[in-house]
């Protein structure tokens, strides 16, 4: 079983539409979103749920007023100052310690479970997706992404699927982590832009803190060469895979609004034609092919 | 006045619209990168940094000497950011939130706190202007409590201009709560929209009014205008997609550098917002 996951450190240097346009190369796949946080893969796989699943993460406190006697103590100890002026707990604030709910002497504080979000398994014209949404202002991404990371890997093993394609978030924090764990590589897309590059260096170093190997591909390349080509020495210098560029095009945004992949938006466009060079690369690398 | 600029999908173009409204204004200005993971705005602003925090949060050691393994603090710990195996307790600093609560409930007082380093915050100048960030520790995985830290930095007496991270979740919750106004800059896209979405429904939950930014306002399609258009908000600024202003930023130019007649745009911006606010 292999997994690549495609991250980029920076986001919106077109990391989607490179592993939807994956997806519609691949033939044996199980696609996953791990990107949790603003999940757009589905905006073009258009996937049909199959399977719908609470994501039950953390806990949260509540003072019960009837039974609260404002003696303050969760206020003095709660280290995120979470209790309000009139003994109501932010629930933005609220880190789930529970230490107020262990310390409060009337027993006056509730402590339910959260509900997060959902994450679903699809199927689309590539084939099955695993995703998910993140309720919007919650925390726990990670355990999020490391949820749909393993059902991936699980439906993969029933279907003897051999490859999981994974959308990876942006950044380099709690999300990103949990997507990085056990990858087989990852391929980083980045923009010749210095801004791009800054955040490329940062999301290496942490896939080399996990030991996991990297590839980079530089998107848009034209838009500025001797960006492209430092990001290249660069790569060349600290043994990382350059393994192809994309020109910079518009199509990629007409294929978008039509629900698209590049790849069938226009085959012969000579973005199609990188990418095409850029999978077939993986596929010998990683032996990705179908025997 | 604190602004937080913020987008929900990332590669929008906050970090060119903080960066450019800051220097536009030009004195009595706070810039304070709040995208911790990949802060970028140094690289446009080339501050002269004054100043180098390490940053940490405690977490707990324990003297074996005292523990006799009663596992109270395994029990309270919500997080299993503190463990006993066999005859000895561990804790897992990465895991740890650093809520205090294993030292509280420890009865022969065997834990005390140490320091995790999160990062780093810098700060620095410009000119008029004041440029703060935070960098996270590679391999840190919880940036709030960083984030949390840059934005002690506001000065009430200056204009604060956060620079957030992407994204709906902690992270911009941390970068965004508590400030005057969410500028939202969103490209006119399938991905653009959807994500705008999410992060107007996270400003909603805040509470704070918001405006929008169409950057590359020309490539797409007029979903964003008629979301804006349907729930009435303001669309403050329209950039429209020139080479020019891509490669300006490729290089890490400014677009007042480039093209000086857009720095009265981006102090109208400023007088558009204030007029919402006050
Ligand atoms: S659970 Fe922890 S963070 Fe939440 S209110 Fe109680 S003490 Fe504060
Ligand atoms: S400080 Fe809180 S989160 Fe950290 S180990 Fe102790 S109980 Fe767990």
């Amino acid at each position: 079983m292999k997994e690549l996951v495609i991250i980029s450190g920076k986001g919106g240097t077109g990391k989607t539409s490179l592993v939807a346009a994956f997806a519609s190369l691949s033939s044996n796949h199980v696609l996953c979103d791990a990107d949790v946080d603003a999940a757009d893969l589905h905006l073009i796989l258009d996937p049909q749920i199959k399977k719908q699943q609470d994501f039950i993460s953390g806990n949260s406190a509540f003072i019960e007023n009837e039974k609260c006697i404002q003696c303050d103590i969760c206020r003095d100890l709660c280290r995120w100052d979470a209790i309000g002026a009139n003994y109501e707990v932010d629930q933005i604030e609220c880190e789930g310690c529970g230490v107020c709910v262990h310390f409060c002497p009337e027993q006056a504080i509730a402590f339910p479970e959260n509900h997060c979000g959902e994450w679903f398994i699809s199927e689309t014209r590539f084939g099955p997706l695993v995703h998910a949404r993140l309720k919007i202002a919650e925390e726990n991404s990670g355990k999020l992404v490391s949820i749909i990371r393993q059902e991936s890997k699980t439906l993969a093993e029933e279907n003897n699927i051999d490859l999981m394609l994974t959308d990876g978030p942006p950044g380099i924090g709690c999300p990103v982590i949990a997507s990085l764990g056990g990858a087989t590589a990852v391929l980083i897309v980045v923009e010749p832009t210095v801004s791009g590059k800054h955040d490329m260096k940062r999301v290496l170093q942490l896939a080399n803190h996990f030991k996991i190997p990297a590839l980079v591909c530089v998107n848009k390349f034209d838009l500025n060469i001797e960006q492209t080509l430092e990001i290249e020495a660069f790569s060349q210098k600290n043994n990382l895979d350059a393994i192809g560029r994309i020109p910079f095009d518009p199509q990629f945004t007409k294929a978008m609004i039509e629900g698209k992949t590049i790849i069938e938006f226009n085959n012969n466009s000579e973005s199609s034609q990188a990418i095409r060079d850029i999978w077939k690369s993986l596929e010998d690398r990683f032996q990705l092919r179908e025997v | 006045m604190i602004i937080s600029i913020a987008s929900g999908k990332g590669g929008t173009g906050k970090t060119t619209i903080a960066c450019n409204m800051a220097v536009s204004i030009g004195h009595d200005v706070q810039l304070l990168d709040c995208d911790v993971e990949e802060p970028n705005a140094h690289l446009f602003l080339h501050p002269i940094i004054d100043n180098i925090k390490t940053i940490t949060t405690p977490v707990p050691i324990v003297d074996e000497e005292k523990c006799d393994l009663c596992g109270k603090c395994v029990e309270i710990c919500q997080f299993k950011a503190i463990v006993i195996l066999g005859d000895t307790i561990l804790p897992f600093h990465d895991l740890c939130h650093s809520c205090g609560g294993c030292e509280l409930v420890c009865p022969v007082k065997a834990i005390t706190e140490t320091g995790r380093e999160l990062g780093e915050i810098e700060e620095g100048h410009l000119d008029g202007l004041q440029f703060v960030h935070g960098r996270l520790r590679i391999g840190e995985a919880m940036s709030p409590p960083l984030i949390k830290k840059v934005r002690t930095y506001c000065d009430a007496d200056k204009l604060a201009i956060i620079d957030a991270p992407p994204g709906t979740s902690c992270p911009v919750i941390a970068a965004m709560k508590g400030t005057d106004f969410v500028l939202l800059v969103t490209e006119p896209t399938p991905f653009g929209l959807y994500d705008l979405k999410l992060a107007v429904g996270a400003v909603k939950i805040l509470g704070i009014p918001c405006g929008l930014v169409i950057n590359r306002s020309d490539i797409g399609d007029d979903k964003v205008m008629e979301y804006a258009k349907e729930t009435g908000i303001p669309v403050l600024m329209e950039i429209p997609f020139e080479r020019k202003i891509a490669e300006a930023y490729s290089r890490g130019d400014l677009i007042v550098e480039i093209m000086p007649e857009w720095k009265n745009k981006f102090q109208e911006l400023y007088e558009a917002i204030k007029a919402i606010v006050y």
